[in-house]
């Protein structure tokens, strides 16, 4: 399972990573996402999977799962969850203000913006 | 620490407080305070001058980083004393005189004396270190403060351009200088100044010593303003007065010239050294009294001469250095020249720094300081005449000054190697008694002219009906201490030549000393009819006559094209490398966030790869993995498929389902995977992120019908797939090689026994790493204010990113422009050229009108905050 896994890893980052490289900031946004995903599998995969029950004693299990990976897994779900909030926020006041979720026009109508002000 | 230590750091002390004095008093003018601690500091020192006479130096150490060797060590002979004497001596004056000449009304003085503080400490620093790297970290901190007060007065020009030129010259010459501290190091194994003395012969035959010598020899020339590296000094004048007469006169020019004596008795005694110090020395002082007498502004003359008189006190550094090669009486001869280089520095010091006053008094009071414009003022000024003419006739070397006395030993001195017969001396020899004497002339010339052309003939037009009258009195009596110091030190020289001037040569030529005499002492007005005074008296006479036909040599002066001056090539070249680096640094700094991505990516590929390539323990695991069952295939194959059919989805709403779908899968991964709280909490997040991407979406209707399929682009596919591949080897690497023992069998272990809880990842989040997860609350914190502000927050409140600042006919602007310029055009053809701002104010523009205000996302922000609690609360619970 882990060398399956370790591919799945594999196809995220590299949707991830061509999602970053778009014109369009919603995508890029998506990337980051799929990017974590990718991150908290290989994480998972480093301890190697399924060696034992879940990391909850007194269930009479003697035999766990790593429960370290879980942990870091854990704080990073969430501040992933902030991160994309505070970038899906941002890209939609972007757009709000200069009217395209492209990148690169989002450049030039910034600057327009700058100078219609001066 | 000892009280040498805290000397020497007092001033660092006083500057970071004096922004708090001044606020607590804040109607005392600023410079009191600099007075004050100069005063201490001056007086504490001359408790040492006892044990410094009698030739004990004082030495305290103080490690620092002592794992690589470096310590504070201070070490206080005879020539750090005299230094750290002029450096504090000069200080109270110069301080005394910026009370007056600083106008407290009009100009930040707190920066001002900031700035004079902490470069009297890197001076004082300077002088003190043993150690090779201290002293450089002081050489530089000195370099960088006179770069600040160069260009104090920001607003010009002249001030910005003169700054950056002194800074880019001293900096290189210190780079040079670290260079060469190292290569000593390399040769000897100690960045100890002492323990360098002793390293001897085997230092001398070593194949770095040459390179050693010149960087170093290229450090003290910059600094100490040598001809070719003379150039930022005139500019340098762009500085108050006080800082001119302080930094640019006084002390920080001299750096130079105690770094050539400190390593005197490492480097004397071979013709390189000789050569280079006395002819470089003897090249400054000709060419820099050559320029002095084209200037027309008070301070440019003074600009000159002080390059000329350090190029003076060069030469006879050099000229003493040959004291290395013989025994006896012609050692003693030939250390007579240090004693002259150590007599002229603490001479020049005095007569500069009181004409550097006059100068600023003169500028003061008429308002000009163009000798053209000024003339006829000694009757309204007369302390000021007579000062100056104190100053000057010591400058020129006349009796009874004490320039005249070290004048006089220059001559000498320059004699001397007629009959030394080494180095090449034979053949040219003659050369130093004929520069030095034509060198003298124009002294004269120029010392008379400053005198005259400013305060005696007719008053010109300019200055005419104009009120002028003597300067306050706190500016009058520092240089008045100095113009009677000047004469002081010509009638009684016995006065520093025993507790001063001895330990300070002797300091510099420890060979004199190494039979237990003392170094004879022979400082005195009258020597005889010798040579010398033969010289001394031509000089006199030329110089007379020179000065009366002087507008008629005019001419000749000017000679010298300007086309071709030094000054024109360092700006060439200057706006050649400001070209050279727009051109290279637009090539890649194009302004577009992927690219940035892509050399970020490129650059992970390359070292991570190496490093796999590389590295022998990488071995692939064979067998032993986890089984699958038929429905995880089904997951697996579902993950892999929804993540690769993003980037075809044409239209938004599709993508964002999409991946919302990979977001759900991972938690049933999580499940199989025995990761119930990761499951739990990633179907609360990726709820959450899906609804947060819908509701945007239904505020922006726009975008929920615009269709759009992203458009293949190789180069991205190629990077991503490339870094896809990497990290499917990483992962598959990380499988087989696993060196340590795992650390997760201590927290299964202590889970229960020593946190209490039986959920083991809750424990290890809340108890064993619990300052982590208070950081991660800290980052959701820091988002969501983030997000309340770009929501909330209206343009008005943040309404700064507008206020724009240019200067006219400014070239660094210009130099800008330019970069943005080819910024742009390489940018591609969607771009309008403007200006970039920082981003902060792209987010005052976002804000800029906005007519709904959606809170939903916020309270979203907040209920997470809180699930994360109840998570956390649950692991407590738990326990």
């Amino acid at each position: 399972m882990e060398v399956v896994v370790a591919v799945i890893v594999g196809i995220l980052f590299t949707a991830g990573i061509y999602l970053i490289l778009t014109q369009d900031l919603l995508r890029i946004v998506l990337g980051t996402s799929l990017l974590t995903h990718a991150v908290h599998l290989l994480l998972m995969a480093m301890s190697m999977l399924k060696t034992g029950a879940a990391p909850l004693l007194g269930r009479g299990k003697e035999q766990f799962v790593d429960p370290l990976p879980q942990a870091l897994i854990l704080t990073s779900i969430v501040i992933n969850f902030g991160i994309t909030a505070f970038f899906l926020v941002l890209s939609y006041r972007a757009y709000q203000k200069l009217d395209t979720t492209d990148m690169e026009r989002m450049r030039s109508e910034s600057a327009k913006h700058r100078g219609r002000r001066r | 620490m000892s009280l040498l230590h805290l000397l020497t750091l007092s001033p660092f002390l006083l500057a970071a407080l004096l922004p708090l004095l001044g606020k607590a008093v804040p109607r005392l003018h600023k410079g009191w305070f600099a007075a004050a601690l100069s005063a201490l500091v001056f007086a504490t020192l001359l408790r040492y001058l006892g044990d410094i006479r009698d030739g004990s130096p004082i030495i305290k150490s103080f490690d620092w980083i002592p794992s690589l060797g470096i310590s504070f060590t201070v070490y206080l002979d005879g020539l750090s004393l005299l230094f750290a004497l002029m450096i504090t001596g000069m200080g109270v004056l110069v301080a005394l005189y910026s009370i007056a000449y600083m106008n407290a009304a009009k100009e930040s003085l707190t920066r001002f004396y900031v700035f004079l503080l902490v470069f009297m400490g890197a001076m004082l620093g300077l002088v003190v270190s043993d150690n090779l790297l201290t002293l450089y970290g002081f050489w530089e901190l000195t370099s960088i403060t006179s770069f600040l007060l160069i260009g104090y007065k920001n607003e010009k020009h002249r001030s910005r351009y003169g700054a950056l030129k002194s800074l880019l010259i001293t900096v290189a010459g210190g780079l040079g200088l670290l260079s060469g501290f190292i290569l000593l190091y390399v040769m000897s194994g100690t960045y100890r100044i002492r323990e360098l003395f002793e390293a001897g012969a085997p230092l001398m035959s070593h194949p770095l010593f040459l390179p050693a010598m010149i960087l170093i020899l290229f450090g003290a020339f910059t600094k100490s303003a040598q001809y070719p590296f003379h150039i930022w000094l005139p500019d340098a004048m762009e500085a108050p007065t006080p800082v001119s007469a302080y930094l640019h006169s006084a002390t920080m020019v001299k750096a130079g010239l105690y770094l050539v004596a400190r390593m005197s008795p490492i480097f004397s005694g071979t013709s390189e050294w000789f050569w280079i110090v006395s002819l470089g020395g003897l090249i400054t002082l000709l060419y820099g009294s050559v320029a002095a007498i084209k200037q027309t502004d008070l301070k440019g003359i003074l600009a000159y001469s002080t390059i000329s008189q350090l190029g003076l006190i060069m030469s006879l550094l050099g000229l003493s250095s040959l004291s290395g090669i013989f025994d006896g009486e012609e050692q003693i001869l030939y250390a007579a020249a240090g004693t002259a280089a150590i007599f002229h520095l603490l001479n020049h010091a005095v007569f500069k720094g009181a004409l550097f006053m006059a100068a600023g008094i003169v500028d003061h009071e008429t308002g000009t300081r163009d000798i053209r414009k000024l003339g006829g003022i000694a009757q309204v000024m007369p302390i000021t005449f007579t000062l100056s003419l104190f100053g000057a006739f010591s400058m020129a070397g006349l009796p009874p000054f004490g320039g005249f006395i070290s004048k006089e030993m220059f001559l000498e001195s320059v004699i001397e190697p007629l009959h030394a017969g080494v180095f090449g001396l034979s053949t040219w020899a003659a050369l130093f008694p004929i520069v030095a004497w034509i060198a003298s002339v124009f002294t004269f010339v120029y010392s008379v002219l400053f005198v005259y052309r400013t305060f005696l003939g007719p008053r010109k037009k300019p200055l005419k009906n104009k009120q002028i009258h003597e300067a306050p009195l706190l500016m009058v009596i520092p240089p008045v201490l100095l113009a009677i110091m000047a004469l002081v030190l010509g009638f009684f020289p016995g006065l520093v030549a025993y507790s001063l001037i001895r330990p300070a040569t002797e300091a510099m030529i420890p060979a004199v000393t190494a039979s237990g005499e003392r170094l004879p002492m022979d400082l005195k007005l009258w020597h005889g009819l010798t040579p010398a005074l033969w010289m001394t008296i031509g000089v006199i006479v030329v110089g007379i006559l020179l000065a009366l036909t002087a507008k008629r040599w005019t001419k000749v002066y000017n000679f010298i094209p300007r086309r071709v001056s030094i000054n024109r090539a360092y700006d060439i070249s200057l706006r050649f490398f400001e070209h050279i680096t727009v051109r290279v640094t637009s090539l890649y700094m194009n302004g577009s966030s992927r690219s940035y991505v892509k050399y970020i990516l490129g650059f992970m590929l390359l070292v991570l790869g190496l490093i796999l390539f590389n590295s022998n323990d990488v071995t692939f695991r064979v067998g032993a993995y986890a089984t699958i069952a038929p429905y995880e295939w089904v997951i697996l194959i579902g993950l892999a498929a929804g993540a690769l059919a993003v980037p075809f989805a044409k239209s938004r709403p599709v993508a964002i389902i999409l991946t919302g779908t990979v977001g759900y899968l991972m938690v049933l991964m999580f499940v199989f995977l025995r990761a119930p709280d990761l499951a739990l909490t990633q179907m609360v997040v990726e709820s959450i992120s899906v609804t947060l991407y819908l509701l945007c979406f239904y505020h922006l209707p726009k975008l929920r019908t615009e269709r759009q399929a992203v458009r293949f682009r190789l180069p991205n596919f190629l990077v991503a797939l490339a870094v896809g591949v990497l990290m499917t080897l990483v992962a598959l690497t990380v499988l087989g090689t696993n060196p340590f023992e795992p650390v997760s069998d201590y927290y299964v272990r202590e889970s229960y026994e020593s946190a209490g809880g039986k959920n083991i990842v809750n424990v290890i989040l809340v108890d064993f790493r619990g300052f982590d997860t208070m950081l991660e609350i800290m980052v959701l914190g820091v988002a969501a204010i983030g997000i309340f502000n770009m929501i909330k927050l209206r343009r008005k409140a943040t309404d700064v990113g507008s206020r724009h600042v240019s200067h006219e006919g400014d070239e660094s602007e210009d130099i800008a422009a330019h970069f943005r310029k080819a910024q742009y055009e390489h940018d591609g053809p969607t771009t309008v050229k403007a200006p970039k701002e920082p981003w902060i104010h792209c987010v005052s523009d976002l804000n800029h009108d906005d007519e709904e205000n959606p809170e939903d996302e916020l309270s979203d922000e907040f209920e997470d905050s809180e699930s994360n609690d109840s998570r956390k609360k649950g692991g407590d619970s738990d326990a």
